[in-house]
């Protein structure tokens, strides 16, 4: 069963193709990667499967459900969530408020003007739950605009995971991290796969993140798919290397 | 937490005793209750533009329009509909709100210095028509004609017309009503939504919010709160005027939100005292009052940016 099923997107910006004929199947459970040299669509490809703009042709499917014309919120709302290259949260609001906002729209009470004991207390759980799991429950009463940036990326990873996603897409998780950084998102990224079975879509320029964390790697150069395969497969690609080197002269 | 809980009622105890006592001190500091009056009805209507501008964080520069059509709904209400204060109000309020929420779908899209410009326009427009529409409105000269009723009860009447500290209290009473329902709100899920529109709109989409539906839901609310505001101030000056439509009395009022501090939920009324009070006494020794007040702004705005009530909250934490 495929959670994510991308048949032929193009997305033309005027005379500049970023996205040309890309198609791409994620499985439930799988953690799939996608890398490719600067410029390649990496995420303008992640802009059209959340919704930021529609795509020029072709068909992204969702559970089952065609969501090409659906609204950002909507996606969401049927179960996408998705993180930021340069961190997207509340950077006034304690990381509890943050979280808790998450939960509340998920749990359906955004239009709400009130919400009653029994409910608060269920939304405090879910959010205490969901901070565990990223390991920032100990600092659920700091400012998040005050926090490291390693824990502001858990943050926001944290608000995704409250949604209770079928899908989560992350784009560049350890983008500006030190190593010690890098080291504690890829574990809790690992954890998240492994043990919670998310299914997740990552853009990752690390590649020792890619290869350590990945079931599939997808390589995307001028807006073209050029290989997918495992991580085997993919450092053995001549194509792949070639784009890689290419980029680099 | 719980030492900053009880210091928060502390200080809410406070403000409930300061107004309540309000018709009992200003006297003797040179004031007067209808000051007072002014003060809340002003007041509330900086807190209505700021549940918009502080905690959604959407920038209205044409908010006087449903102030003063507020005004002249009460007005109108009065003179040709019911002799009676509470309809006014009602009709104040329903005149200003229905007309910002009808408004309010064709902008939700503008965001910043595109939406304060669209809501000047509009506003104008209101100010226009009031101005022009002469039959109705009296035109230049105002609504006159009318003025507040006493409220029967039954069983004992409250003269609210001639009794000026009778009438504070009804008005606080109102005001009362308006920032209970304000306050609550924001405590909501709702009103956290609002916080986080302003604090990141991206986010909150990526949250599955839809955005502009909900700039548009406190859009509307903040214009039923101002219509409310401005149905009061027609019964406190038995009077509504064109020029309370008008985007010079938007302005004052973003003013008195900045100038009181827009991030937090009192500062506006703060800010709408100093400017009531300077207005009082400063216009009666010069004309040009309005440069003092102005000066005190721009010291205001560059000396504590969080205005006086969030500087007041800094030196005290």
């Amino acid at each position: 069963m495929n959670v994510l099923e991308i048949n032929g997107v193009t997305k033309r910006f005027g005379n500049l193709v970023a996205v040309r004929d890309v198609s791409l199947n994620v499985a439930k459970g799988e953690l799939c990667a996608i890398i490719g040299p600067n410029g390649a669509g990496k995420t303008t490809f992640f802009n059209l499967i959340s919704g930021f703009f529609p795509p020029t042709s072709g068909t992204i499917i969702f559970d089952g459900n065609d969501i090409t014309r659906l609204a950002t919120h909507e996606r969401v709302t049927r179960g996408m969530a998705r993180t930021f290259q340069i961190t997207e949260i509340f950077p006034e609001l304690t990381v509890f408020e943050n979280v808790r906002i998450a939960v509340e729209v998920a749990d359906g009470y955004r239009l709400r003007p009130w919400i009653n004991r029994t409910e608060a207390a269920r939304v405090h759980k879910h959010v205490e739950t969901t901070l565990k799991l990223v390991a920032l429950d100990i600092k659920a009463d700091r400012l998040v605009g005050e926090l490291a940036h390693g824990d502001q990326r858990a943050a926001e990873i944290a608000m995704a995971l409250a949604l209770r996603p079928h899908l989560l897409l992350l784009d560049e998780p350890t983008a500006g991290m030190g190593d010690q950084e890098t080291y504690q998102i890829t574990q809790l990224i690992r954890r998240l796969h492994r043990d919670s079975q998310y299914s997740i879509v990552l853009i990752e320029h690390d590649m020792r993140v890619v290869f350590h964390l990945a079931d599939r790697v997808c390589v995307l150069d001028q807006g073209r798919m050029l290989a997918q395969g495992t991580p085997q497969q993919i450092a053995a690609n001549e194509a792949v290397q070639a784009a890689y080197l290419g980029s680099a002269a | 937490m719980n030492a900053d809980n009880s210091r928060k009622l502390i200080v809410l105890a406070a403000i409930w005793i300061v107004l309540l006592l309000a018709p009992y001190w200003m006297a003797p500091l040179g004031g007067y209750t209808a000051l007072a009056t002014r003060v809340l009805v002003l007041g509330l209507a900086a807190m209505s533009l700021n549940f918009l501008l502080g905690f959604t964080g959407v920038l209205s520069f044409g908010h006087a329009a449903w102030f003063g059509l507020g005004a002249y709904g009460a007005g109108l209400t009065l003179k040709y509909l019911a002799l009676s204060t509470p309809l006014a109000i009602l009709g104040g309020m329903l005149l200003g709100g229905l007309c910002g929420a009808l408004l309010g779908t064709l902008i939700v899209r503008r965001r910043g210095v595109y939406f304060a410009m669209v809501t000047i326009a509009f506003g104008q427009v209101f100010y226009y028509v009031a101005f022009q529409w002469s039959s109705l409105t009296g035109g230049d000269d105002g609504l006159r004609g009318f003025a507040r009723q006493p409220l029967d009860f039954g069983v004992f009447k409250l003269d609210i017309l001639t009794n000026a500290d009778t009438f504070y209290y009804f008005v606080l009473f109102c005001f009362a009503l308006a920032v209970g329902a304000m306050g609550f709100i924001l405590r909501s899920p709702f009103g956290r939504t609002m916080i986080a529109i302003r604090e990141n709109e991206r986010r909150s989409r990526f949250l599955g919010i839809p955005v502009e539906r909900h700039i548009w839901i406190a859009f509307t609310l903040s214009c039923f709160f101002m219509g409310f505001a401005g149905a009061l101030y027609a019964l406190v000056n038995n009077f509504a005027d064109p020029r309370g439509l008008h985007y010079s009395q938007s302005g004052d009022f973003v003013m008195m939100a900045v100038m009181g501090g827009m991030r937090s939920f009192w500062g506006p009324l703060l800010g709408a005292a100093v400017f009531v009070v300077l207005q009082d006494y400063l216009s009666s020794i010069t004309v040009n009052w309005m440069s003092f007040v102005g000066l005190l702004f721009v010291l205001v705005v560059l000396f504590f940016p969080r205005g006086l009530l969030g500087f007041l909250q800094r030196s005290k934490a």
